[in-house]
């Protein structure tokens, strides 16, 4: 038991330390809050009076493709901090202290959390802004924050993987890349069924979709689908638990200053 | 209580990396309160048996014990006697010095993290700048800092890689001066260096690792009686009494450089032999313009033993 509560405390530390290092970072600062703004207002400018689906203002649609989006770019950041880490000679500090190997990992994880959460929450102020008016039952609020808890959770640690593979911050960065392009292959900012034969396949069954959908019902008010809200939460989880694993294998491996 | 005695103790530490052997079975036990360098160039081995001592890599096979607990076996037991500072500075430059101390503190789980970083600020003379974002410290600086931090622990063996790589001769006095006030407290210390002066400044024992192997090992006066004393090295004005000088001295080992017109003479050192040498130049009128007693440093018993094993990366040096 007390172990236990070392172990959270050691993890607290270090998610301490990389929120004190994010918040020095004027980067950071831009990647989680400027730009998710940016970005709501922009697509909706932009494309808002251009892109008709039928039931609902471009605006509510694109909500949850953007907060996915957003926190793919958040994401991105965790993998350049780790990525640091393992470069520098820190990570070789913090394993030869007397704490749980798994607690700089998982700090790491917190404190994309806890970020990603904030950019989540400017997205939906900007939304709001805009004039988007979600549902405000307790009942489609959970079901948002829950779907926006396990998907942080999955692109966190894929961010980690990332980082700590990567041999250089240069490397780990361009996940972000990839973050960005996504979600635009799924249902966030048009329907799938648009998207041309090769990329509607992938649309359909990538983990964002009903992550997406999910969420957008939530948003609307519209009653809950039972499996695609299941489906996105065994996606989440799974890409989370597959992710920490091979993360902390990498992580193994780096260590004794092997190449991925 | 033997165990206590020995703070460090290696047999038979071997490491392969993919078909390169880097350690090749390597044994050494460094006594409890001592300062023990490992000297040696670039790519011997140093830091691969630094990250080994550690516990960061694990060895191919042989055993090795920090105050008798077994690296491999209880990992966690001697992390809570030993910190590392390694080659490239481990601090988080967006955080202020304190940050940087405070934050150790707690993963120590120290009951007042804040005080022990106020006290290590101040023993390091890094008070005033305890706020300044550690981006700013200068290189001596951030190694204070470094070494600060791997001390927030109280440890009781601390590892150095290479602490004074990369400093100026400044610092690297007061780091020189820190590492024995460290050592006068109690602290076992092990150090890796490509110095030989600062092995010899700091060590009480020295060992010599060349690709893989220690090649000597013995205190810095032991490592230096390996070499022939008594060297004498005799210059001249030109070439002509160069030349009659090594006619007349044929029967001592000698070795010439034309270019500097120089003779160094192996001699037994005895005073008696240093007269009769004279005598022989004087009474043949060969005037000598320059005369030294070379004393053997740390450097020749590198070279001379790594030329003794054929090594042929740093033998083309003298």
């Amino acid at each position: 038991m007390e172990a236990y509560v070392r172990r959270w405390k050691d993890t607290a530390v270090m998610a301490k330390r990389c929120l004190l290092c994010s918040r020095r970072n004027p980067d950071t600062l831009l990647t989680s809050i400027m730009l998710p703004a940016l970005m709501m207002i922009l697509f909706v400018s932009l494309f808002g009076s251009l892109i008709h689906i039928e039931g609902v203002s471009y605006v509510n649609y694109i909500v949850p493709g953007v907060l996915l989006q957003c926190i793919g770019q958040c994401s991105s950041v965790t993998a350049v901090m780790i990525n640091k880490d393992m470069t520098s000679g820190i990570v070789n500090r913090f394993c030869t202290l007397p704490i749980k190997q798994s607690s700089i990992l998982n700090g790491h994880i917190l404190e994309a959390f806890l970020r990603s959460g904030l950019t989540s929450f400017v997205v939906l102020l900007v939304a709001l802004l805009l004039g988007v008016r979600p549902s405000l039952e307790i009942f489609d609020l959970g079901v948002l924050f829950l779907l926006l808890s396990v998907s942080i959770l999955a692109f966190s640690y894929g961010a980690a993987m990332v980082g700590i593979a990567a041999n250089s911050a240069e490397g780990a960065s361009a996940c972000s890349a990839l973050m960005v392009i996504l979600p635009y292959l799924s249902s966030g900012f048009a329907p799938a069924e648009t998207l041309p034969p090769v990329m509607r396949v992938f649309a359909e069954y990538q983990p964002m979709t009903p992550v997406i959908d999910t969420m957008r019902n939530a948003l609307a008010g519209k009653p809950l689908e039972v499996s695609g809200f299941i489906v996105s939460l065994l996606w989440c989880v799974g890409l989370s638990a597959v992710f920490y694993m091979i993360s902390a294998a990498l992580f193994k491996r780096k260590k004794e200053g092997k190449k991925c | 209580m033997e165990e206590l005695k020995t703070a460090i103790s290696v047999s038979g530490l071997r490491k392969c990396f993919q078909d390169k052997e880097v350690l090749k079975g390597i044994d050494f036990s460094v006594s409890s309160g001592t300062i023990y360098a490992l000297l040696g160039s670039n790519g011997a081995g140093k830091t691969t048996a630094v990250r080994i001592l550690t516990t960061l890599l694990k060895a191919d096979s042989g055993k090795v014990e920090i105050a008798g607990y077994d690296v491999g076996k209880h990992p966690r037991k001697v992390h809570e006697i030993i910190s590392l500072t390694g080659q490239f500075s481990a601090v988080d430059s967006v955080l202020t010095g304190k940050e940087n101390l405070i934050m150790m503190g707690e993963l120590h789980h120290l009951s007042s993290p804040e005080k022990k970083a106020c006290e290590l600020l101040k023993y390091f003379g890094l008070s005033e700048d305890a706020d300044k974002s550690v981006s700013v410290f200068s290189g001596g600086m951030k190694r204070k800092l470094d070494i600060a931090m791997s001390l927030v622990g109280n440890p009781k063996v601390i590892f150095l890689d290479e602490p004074t790589t990369g400093l100026d001769p400044q610092s690297r006095y007061s780091m020189w001066n820190m590492i024995r006030d460290l050592n006068h407290s109690g602290v076992t210390v092990f150090l890796t260096t490509q110095y030989l002066e600062e092995a010899e400044q700091l060590a009480d024992i020295i060992a010599i690792l060349d690709q893989g192997s220690i090649i000597a090992e013995g205190t810095p006066e032991e490592l230096k009686a390996y070499l022939p004393q008594g060297v004498i090295k005799l210059s001249f004005q030109d070439a002509e009494n160069l030349e009659r000088a090594k006619n007349l001295l044929k029967t001592y080992r000698m070795s010439m450089e034309s270019e500097k017109r120089e003779l160094l003479v192996f001699t037994d050192g005895k005073a008696d032999t240093l007269a009769e040498i004279f005598y022989r130049l004087y009474k043949n009128k060969v005037s000598i313009q320059d005369f030294a007693r070379l004393t053997p440093d740390l450097e020749d018993v590198f070279l001379a033993m790594i030329q003794e094993k054929g090594g042929e990366s740093n033998g083309s040096l003298c």
